[in-house]
Order: structure tokens, then sequence, then C-alpha cells
């Protein structure tokens, strides 16, 4: 399958995923340059972590406008999957691909550290490789991840399952102390009502090689790879080791 | 024309910046303090407008970029004409 990372200025977790995605993951992976409007026929578009445009304004509140987001607009339209991590997710709800909207954590601070999350809802493009109620080990790094959505909205994400992931102590429990940044209904990952556009706090690619303490994040990879390819109706090329490690292509463009 | 654009969260959300400003205040003393709200400000210059057109491109501009509708909430004054 064939994954888009696209690069926003700021953006610092793209190559991250694009590692994760080529080299652990073993599938073709290109970045998209935040200026283009072309999505190169990709399978699937990821919005990297990062600080876009410095998260001037509000965060992601400034990448929505710029033109690769019309197309990546469009490709969520025709039913294209699109997964935002971190900053990816607070662009998602600022362009309004997703609903609600990120407040500030609920402790006022920048938390950087491991987290475990539920997975509450296995049936899905970004989650069929794991099951309900499993515990990833996936870490965070935000200062503004604090989920808010209305009332009537919150109650329409429970309703529709679009709720991914929520904070949970490692046996799965929603403690408070789990809920590290305040979030509504301990909400880590949602989904829009059509299935294909998703979003998260923690980050997979953070947490795909054993090396760097945890392969949790190989999950929503894998779930994205397998719908692909039934949709498809064949393999991909792809592999699944790591090895060999080919090397990063260099960004060309300026900002 | 000058405008000042004034955005706040809205009531129902909660505004951690601005309970932990409160709390300090609190710690200095100012025990009257009751409750604060934190916002950003915005002035914006406009060319050759109208009142008129300000009172239709102000709001628009506040309500698509400046402020996000599902948290926050704004009003408006013209500072110069």
């Amino acid at each position: 399958m064939k994954f888009g990372v696209v690069v926003f200025p700021g953006s610092n977790c793209d190559y991250d995923t694009f590692h994760a995605l080529q080299n652990v993951m073993g599938q073709e992976t290109v970045f998209l340059w935040h200026k283009d409007h072309d999505l190169q026929q990709v399978d699937c578009v990821v919005l990297p972590g990062g600080f876009s445009y410095g998260d001037y304004l509000r965060s992601g509140a400034i990448a929505r406008f710029s033109p690769i987001m019309q197309e990546v607009k469009k490709f969520a339209e025709d039913g294209g999957l699109v997964l935002g991590i971190c900053n990816g997710f607070q662009i998602l709800l600022e362009s309004g691909l997703l609903p609600g909207a990120m407040l500030r954590n609920k402790n006022l601070k920048f938390l950087c550290q491991y987290v475990n999350i539920r997975i509450e809802n296995d049936r899905t493009a970004f989650t069929g490789a794991g099951r309900k109620g499993q515990v990833l080990r996936i870490p965070i790094a935000h200062f503004d991840g604090n989920y808010y959505a209305p009332p009537e909205l919150l109650e329409e994400l429970e309703r529709n399952n679009q709720i991914l992931f929520r904070y949970c102590d490692e046996k799965g429990n929603l403690t408070g102390e789990a809920n590290v940044n305040g979030s509504l209904h301990h909400i880590a990952g949602i989904v829009n009502r059509k299935g294909n556009v998703m979003g998260m706090m923690p980050h997979p690619e953070r947490a795909s090689e054993k090396i760097l303490g945890s392969e949790d994040g190989k999950i929503i990879f894998q779930s994205i790879i397998n719908y692909l390819e039934k949709k498809k109706g064949k393999k991909s090329p792809g592999r699944t080791v790591s090895r060999p490690i080919s090397p990063l292509p260099p960004l060309i463009g300026t900002f | 024309m000058k405008v000042r654009i004034l955005v706040t969260l809205k009531e129902s959300v909660l505004d951690p910046q601005g309970q932990t400003v409160r709390n300090a205040l609190h710690t200095l003393g100012y025990h009257q303090v009751r409750d604060v709200r934190q916002g950003k400000v915005f002035e914006i210059e406009l060319e050759g407008s109208s009142r008129e057109e300000a009172e239709k491109i102000v709001p628009e501009i506040a309500d698509r970029v400046l402020a996000n509708p599902i948290i926050e909430k704004f009003t408006w004054e013209i500072l110069e004409a």
C-alpha cells in the first residue's frame, strides 16, 4: 500500500512516521509537501505530529488553510483513509474533518510520557488488527490534548462508537489518574462517522519497534494495511520485517 | 479602520489557565477575585472600510479563523473609524 506523510513547516514527527511506515511496516511511503496539490495517488494520508506553523493562533489552526489540506479534505470526502497523529489530530479538528476541539492539558504541563490506551472499537479501518478492550502502551507528547466536545456531541460519539481509544491504567481501568490531560470521557482518539478519518493524540510511530520500548503502535498501521488490502483485494508487496533500512529521502522545497 | 476583537473561552468550557491565574492572585492575597477567564486580543487594521463593511467582515474573520466556535466566543469593537 502507498502512504503519504504530509510535511508542514514545524512538523517534527514526519521522518519518524515515514521510517515506521517504510522500514518497519514495509510500505511504499512518500512525503507530501504542504504547498502541493498532488496527493500522488496514495492509499492513506498521514498528518504527523509536531508544531505546524508554530502552533500560532491555536494548535493546528493555520495548517488547515494550506494547499495540501484542500486536497486532503477532498480525499477524505471521497472515502480516502486519513490518520492524524497528535498535531495531525489537532489539524483534523480545526479543519472540521473530525468533531470537537482541544484545550490546554488540565495541569497546564507539556506531557511527554508513555500512556496506556484502551481500544474501544475494533471494527474500524484503524483498529481492526487489535481487539476491543486491548490496552496499548504508546507515548504522548503534547500541550493541547485535553479533548473537548459539547455534551450532545459527546453523546453522539458514544452512540456511534466513534471513540476508538481512551486513556486508562495498565489494566484497562478508566481511572482519573490515567486521564493525564483531562480529556472528556478519557478520549485519546476518535474516528469520523464514515469511519475513514481518525485522529489520536498518542504517537504510534514512536512505539513501533521493540528497541524503542513498545511495538503496540504497529497495531494501528497494520490495521490500515489489512483494511486497504482487503478493500483492494490483494496482498501488499510490502514486508513486515524492519531490515534492510533504506535511507529516508531528503526534503526538497522551501517553507 | 482599526478594530479590536476579543476571543475568550465559552462559559461552559473549563479554563485551566484562567484558574491558575486566579489561584496565583489568591496566593497574593486578592481574595476578592472570584474568577478569571483568559483570552486573546487581536487588533486589525482594515483598509478603507466603512462601518457596514466592517460589520460584515469582522465577525466572519473571527468566526472562520480567530476563534474556534466550538470552544470560544468573541466580541469586537471599532477603535478608530
